[in-house]
């Protein structure tokens, strides 16, 4: 890719825009990548704010008193936030292991051309892709027949397989690994489900790498399934207790400790920074992880976009 | 699917060892797609039924004791007031996302591609892309951060300048725009990305060859980029066509921090209304008609964006 660029870039040097065209496009993405990113700068710091310079001057940018109160405060309370933590971790794993294994192993399958059922399974995934219950027979069907409210797996099944992800799989499958590696394992003595093991998934891991990103970003960010189907307070996620912050913040000051009362304690607490401190314990792994991840993404992209 | 029959006798061959090795393969995703896509498929018939609780009794004995109620449900949700608006906010909506998320990623991409330094459109993509991995919840304290009545950083600047503080959670005029810019602020990075990915993907000499016939930067995106985006451009165009019934549920319902009446007109949408109606208990069989004319309905409009497609040129359909 870059041994591209760097191609193009002699082409461009013959006919590139002019000086001040250049001038006048760096300060529009300036601005862009200002608006997207300050934001969470801004909630960084309303986090960092003392109680009291939130009271009398509002959230400001560059606080007049700092405090880590909010932070302490969730240290404080880390039974709830260090099990919130756990929850939105453990659906994350889980769930991208799951996902990836689904996704990648009827990708695989659906890519091996002389499979007898692979039209009727082509149509099993297309369908979904254009026609669905809907989410109330979703919901139905998830709470009352398979009775996966107030599990983990309320969180993690429904979210397993995207037909999109399977036609991304199948296609890489299909244009990068040649038949001939298959065959020769075949010749070997390899069944399919050693030739899916050990040799396609190994030589498949740029592709596994962006579905699984997509997949545990998609599972971290998740509140969508936990406020539908969790009602027990041990299975909030981080995202699911942010979503009901009014509600949880009286939660986590239900247990006070010793030697206050509630009021006393609710009156102590750190209440909008805390809000703020939550949502930046949410993103910093995702704004940490992200950048060291992002070619993936944008090679994944680019496999999604070749037509299945 | 194979229409030449000398194609297919030659096709045709016995059951083997590796077919049911593959099929053992597919089973666990197979399963899956009975049960989290095709058996909701069932659950449909709520809509048809005036469904009633037996205490004590499960699901399936519930459904059948239930009577039809034919399309008394579809009949009773036309006539509800709120129809019409929920309608209209989730298509005009829709209609707005889509053309904007065409236009403005596509002309960013194609600026991007034309920045000198390499390095700086890297940094620059990295930032813009960065909204795309955060969810609703979060992004909805971004917005309250700077929206709040009192603590709001707008309404310190407004304050500033000697002007009113808003009470922005109970304005209605001002959040069409919120709304649609907050849609493209998560999502305008991720589809430059996707362009600028495309971008890079054409082959230089395409470039060379106008240099030499002396074409201006202008006619060489005009004639040479942008004609060799129109592929996914399109795609994208069907892909999106098709969600114009549905709607970006954690945006209307998140970020306005859960419709609050005060926005109903303006920020409600089909999805919102269902997910209401779920979590209040409301008649599930009605609750369902919705939910069922809104699958037909983005069912319909995939096929025709794709049909239409089609007619144009087929190399771009993607059915």
């Amino acid at each position: 890719m870059f041994q591209k660029n760097k191609e193009e870039d002699s082409a461009y040097k013959l006919n590139r825009i002019s000086k001040p065209t250049n001038y006048l496009f760096n300060i529009i993405f300036v601005i862009c990548a200002a608006v997207a990113i300050v934001p969470f700068i801004f909630v960084i710091m309303i986090s960092v704010s003392s109680k009291q310079s939130i009271a009398k001057w509002g959230y400001q940018f560059i606080p007049k008193n700092f405090s880590l109160d909010a932070y302490l405060f969730l240290w404080n309370e880390k039974h709830t936030i260090l099990g919130a933590f756990g929850i939105s971790l453990l659906v994350t794993i889980l769930g991208t292991i799951i996902g990836l294994v689904l996704t990648s192993s009827m990708g695989y399958v659906l890519s091996r051309s002389e499979f007898k059922l692979k039209g009727f399974l082509t149509w099993v995934v297309f369908i979904p892709m254009i026609f669905g219950g809907g989410m109330v027979a979703s919901y139905v069907v998830n709470s009352n027949i398979l009775h996966l409210k107030d599990t983990v797996w309320a969180l993690i099944l429904p979210l397993a397989v995207s037909s999109y992800n399977v036609v991304i799989c199948k296609t890489f499958f299909k244009t990068s690994i040649p038949d001939s590696i298959v065959e020769a394992a075949k010749i070997d003595g390899a069944n399919q489900l050693s030739i899916y093991t050990r040799v396609i998934l190994p030589i498949s891991k740029p592709l596994l790498a962006t579905i699984g990103l997509f997949l545990s970003f998609g599972y971290w960010n998740d509140w969508f399934q936990s406020s539908l189907y969790i009602n027990n307070s041990k299975l909030m996620s981080l995202q699911a207790i942010l979503n009901n912050i009014q509600k949880n913040v009286e939660f986590l000051a239900n247990n006070p400790s010793a030697g206050l009362s509630l009021q006393e304690y609710k009156n102590m607490m750190p209440t909008e920074s805390a809000r703020m401190a939550i949502a930046v314990l949410i993103v910093v792994p995702i704004a940490c992880a992200y950048p060291f991840f992002q070619r993936y993404f944008v090679s994944g992209l680019t496999i999604g976009s070749v037509k299945g | 699917m194979e229409k030449d029959p000398g194609k297919k006798r030659i096709k045709r061959r016995r059951w083997s060892k590796d077919d049911s090795q593959l099929s053992l393969l597919a089973l666990p995703t197979f399963v899956w797609y009975l049960l989290f896509s095709y058996l909701p498929m069932f659950g449909v018939i709520i809509a048809f039924k005036n469904y009633r609780i037996t205490a004590g009794k499960g699901f399936l004995y519930n459904l059948l004791h239930s009577a039809w109620s034919g399309t008394g449900n579809f009949v009773y949700m036309f006539k509800s007031n709120s129809f019409a608006i929920l309608l209209r906010n989730t298509i005009l909506y829709n209609i707005v996302f889509v053309i904007l998320g065409i236009l403005i990623p596509v002309t960013l991409a194609i600026m991007l591609s034309l920045v000198h330094s390499k390095f700086k459109s890297k940094v620059y993509q990295t930032c813009m892309f960065f909204p795309h991995f955060l969810s609703w919840v979060v992004v909805s304290y971004f917005v309250f951060a700077f929206l709040s009545a009192d603590k709001g950083i707008l309404n310190h600047v407004l304050e500033a300048f000697g002007r009113e503080p808003i009470q922005w959670y109970m304005e209605p005029k001002y959040w069409p725009y919120i709304l649609i810019f907050m849609k493209m602020w998560k999502g305008v990075g991720y589809g430059t990305v996707v362009y600028l990915a495309s971008i890079t993907g054409i082959d230089s000499t395409y470039y060379e060859a106008a240099v030499i016939d002396g074409a201006t930067k202008w006619r060489q995106v005009k004639y040479i980029t942008i004609p060799f985006l129109k592929p996914i451009i399109i795609m994208m165009f069907i892909l999106s066509i098709g969600g114009i019934f549905s709607s970006d549920f954690g945006l209307f319902y998140q970020v306005t921090r859960g419709i609050p009446a005060s926005l109903y007109n303006v920020s409600s949408t089909i999805d919102t209304y269902i997910y209401n109606a779920i979590r209040s208990n409301a008649p599930i069989g009605m609750t369902s008609a919705t939910s069922l004319l809104q699958s037909v309905a983005c069912c319909l409009t995939i096929l025709m964006a794709n049909w239409v497609v089609k007619k144009v040129d087929d190399e771009y359909a993607i059915i």
